[in-house]
């Protein structure tokens, strides 16, 4: 072993236990990149997309007792591998009114709300992307809040407030106007929905507002044109990706919801989600509820589709 | 600029019923009288049956553990996500990463919930495990939409920061792990902190998943509220909420306070 030692000749660089962990990877043809999408791919591959593959696969099973309660789809029998499948969950699904009214309703019950809660998001939107720096904060804030707040007990506040000797009926026998029916119909499902998703429509809405450029309204309105036709021409189109982001968020969960028809509508309120979770609880008729789900995703694939584009057009501005 | 007053009062309107409900809900909470709507005295007895509830106070330790494990496991997946998403500008089945990292947040809960449980009812008959379900069924369940959330708000977090700091540190012969975690973390430390709060409260709040994934005895704070609430009112779930409000609201406010003071001086670097 030499002992000396040239200056000009700078020492050999110590690898650190990483740098070689890492050349051994890269030898086996393992970058970096792979090991950061390891995790969330395999994570969100065996616990978000297999399942909705098994739902699939469990809507074509039928009833069964036992467990699991429902039939296997692949049997061995004398050697071969036999694969049964059943169509009658999704025949039933076509030709049973319950399922058909449900379906049905869910979209106008949804589609309803979500225009509801367009109309009074987008002014709140606007007043606050236009307010003074100060209150802006302080109105989203606002906003916000209730965002951090449980959804159930939010809904929870509303039965307290709608229910035949709650807060409103009490407010209006002040004036001596007899109480108003509100729990259990459908008016209440439409405010509970407007009420809990609100904050869902204004903030995507915000976001797309406070970009707005000024100077194009000035423009519009010294070239003469009134602010109705200013809002109708200018503001409107440049905010329309925010409005598809805040309706699909809003019709999208609003199509499935289970906990606001059960707490506020009544036994004729029929949803979509709650003949699901009925499906499944009460008749534990699981291949049933499986169909259901399906039939389900069918209706908010469209929807989901046109959320991730308009959000894409939200991000890459 | 002429103001109109439509938006103004629109926008006044939507603030009350935003909070009429839940201030009436607070105001009620301190009622004597068993009927929630009727005034009848100043009373925090409702607070006391809370606390003396075994039930309730269980239920919320479960939740409470739940929703810190959900909400770290879903930190740690949601901001490799969105790392990947931000800075890996193309690779092979992009698309299908993306949509699978954000449909979690606009499935409708019925379907998750029933997906997973079915998953893990056919995971136990071919591979035994898990055995029966319960707490660790509901944490894989919310860890998996919670990352979702984590992943949206790191994401906007890394898109909008200077990567030239990020390449300067490199140029300096910084590993990008060392890199990663001298310059990236610090910088993405308030999304990460953030995404992990958003997590928590969401796995705080789940009834319908946690319903379908759980198993005898593993009952979680919504679960209870749910079984109350669906009777009729009850005053000891006023004085919870006003509890959760209460935290909320002080978290919220501390958040936006700490945010405004650090905005001017942010803006002018």
């Amino acid at each position: 072993m030499t002992t000396a030692h040239d200056p000009t000749i700078p020492p050999p660089r110590r690898l650190k236990p990483w740098n070689v962990f890492e050349r051994r990877l890269a030898r086996m043809g393992i970058t970096g990149r792979m090991l950061v999408l390891a995790a969330p791919v395999l994570w969100l591959l065996v616990f978000f997309l297999v399942p909705l593959a098994v739902v699939f696969g469990i809507s074509l099973a039928t009833k069964q007792f036992g467990r699991p309660p429902y039939s296997a789809l692949l049997s061995t029998e004398e050697g071969t591998v036999q694969l049964t499948l059943h169509l009658s969950n999704y025949i039933r699904l076509f030709t049973d009114n319950l399922y058909v009214a449900a379906y049905f309703s869910s979209i106008r019950i949804a589609l309803i709300s979500t225009i509801i809660t367009l109309l009074i998001g987008y002014p709140m939107a606007y007043a606050i992307a236009r307010v003074p720096d100060r209150w802006r904060n302080i109105l989203l804030m606002l906003v916000i809040l209730p965002f951090w707040t449980s959804f159930l007990l939010r809904v929870y506040a509303l039965t307290g407030f709608m229910r035949g000797n709650g807060v409103i009926n009490q407010f209006l026998g002040l004036f001596g106007i007899p109480p108003l029916v509100m729990m259990q119909t459908d008016f209440a499902v439409y405010v509970g929905i407007v009420y809990t998703y609100l904050p869902f429509m204004i903030l995507p809405l915000y976001t797309n507002l406070v970009k707005l450029d000024g100077s194009l309204l000035e423009a519009s309105a010294d070239l003469g044109a009134r602010p109705l036709r200013t809002f109708l021409t200018i503001t409107l189109p440049l905010s329309l990706p925010g409005i598809v982001a805040g309706s699909m968020l809003v019709f999208i969960p609003a199509i499935g919801e289970f906990v606001i028809p059960s707490l506020l509508g009544g036994p004729e309120t029929l949803m979509i989600g709650r003949v699901l979770w009925d499906e499944f609880f009460t008749s534990t008729n699981w291949p049933r509820a499986a169909a259901v789900a399906i039939a389900m995703l069918v209706v908010v694939v469209v929807p989901i589709m046109l959320l991730q584009r308009a959000q894409n057009a939200v991000v890459e501005k | 600029m002429r103001r109109g007053w439509f938006i103004p009062i629109v926008a006044a309107l939507g603030f009350s019923f935003l909070y009429a409900p839940i201030i009436s809900l607070v105001v009620f909470s301190f009622n004597e009288n068993r009927l929630v709507t009727v005034w009848s005295g100043f009373s925090l007895k409702w607070y006391g049956e809370l606390f003396s509830d075994p039930q309730m106070l269980g239920a919320a330790w479960l939740s409470l553990q739940i929703a810190a494990i959900s909400a770290s496991i879903a930190l740690v997946l949601g901001t490799l996500a969105a790392i990947a998403l931000v800075r890996f500008r193309r690779f092979r089945g992009r698309t299908l990463f993306s949509g699978m990292v954000s449909a979690p947040l606009v499935m409708p809960d019925v379907i998750t919930g029933l997906s997973l449980l079915l998953l893990f009812v056919a995971m136990e008959s071919v591979l035994g495990w898990p055995q029966g379900r319960g707490m660790l069924t509901i944490v894989i369940a919310h860890s998996t939409f919670c990352t979702a959330y984590v992943c949206v708000v790191v994401q906007s977090r890394l898109s909008d920061f200077d990567r030239s700091l990020e390449e300067a540190a490199m140029d300096l012969g910084a590993s990008p792990l060392r890199t990663f975690f001298d310059i990236t973390l610090p910088i993405i430390a308030p999304a990460l902190v953030s995404g992990w709060l958003l997590g928590f409260t969401l796995s705080l709040d789940d009834l319908v998943i946690a319903s379908f994934v759980s198993g005898p005895g593993s009952s979680t704070l919504p679960m209870v509220i749910f079984s109350k609430v669906r009777l009729g009112v009850s005053p000891d779930v006023n004085a919870l909420a006003t509890i959760i409000i209460g935290i909320v609201s002080l978290g919220v406010l501390t958040a936006t306070i700490i945010q405004l003071r650090n905005r001017p001086r942010s803006s002018r670097a």
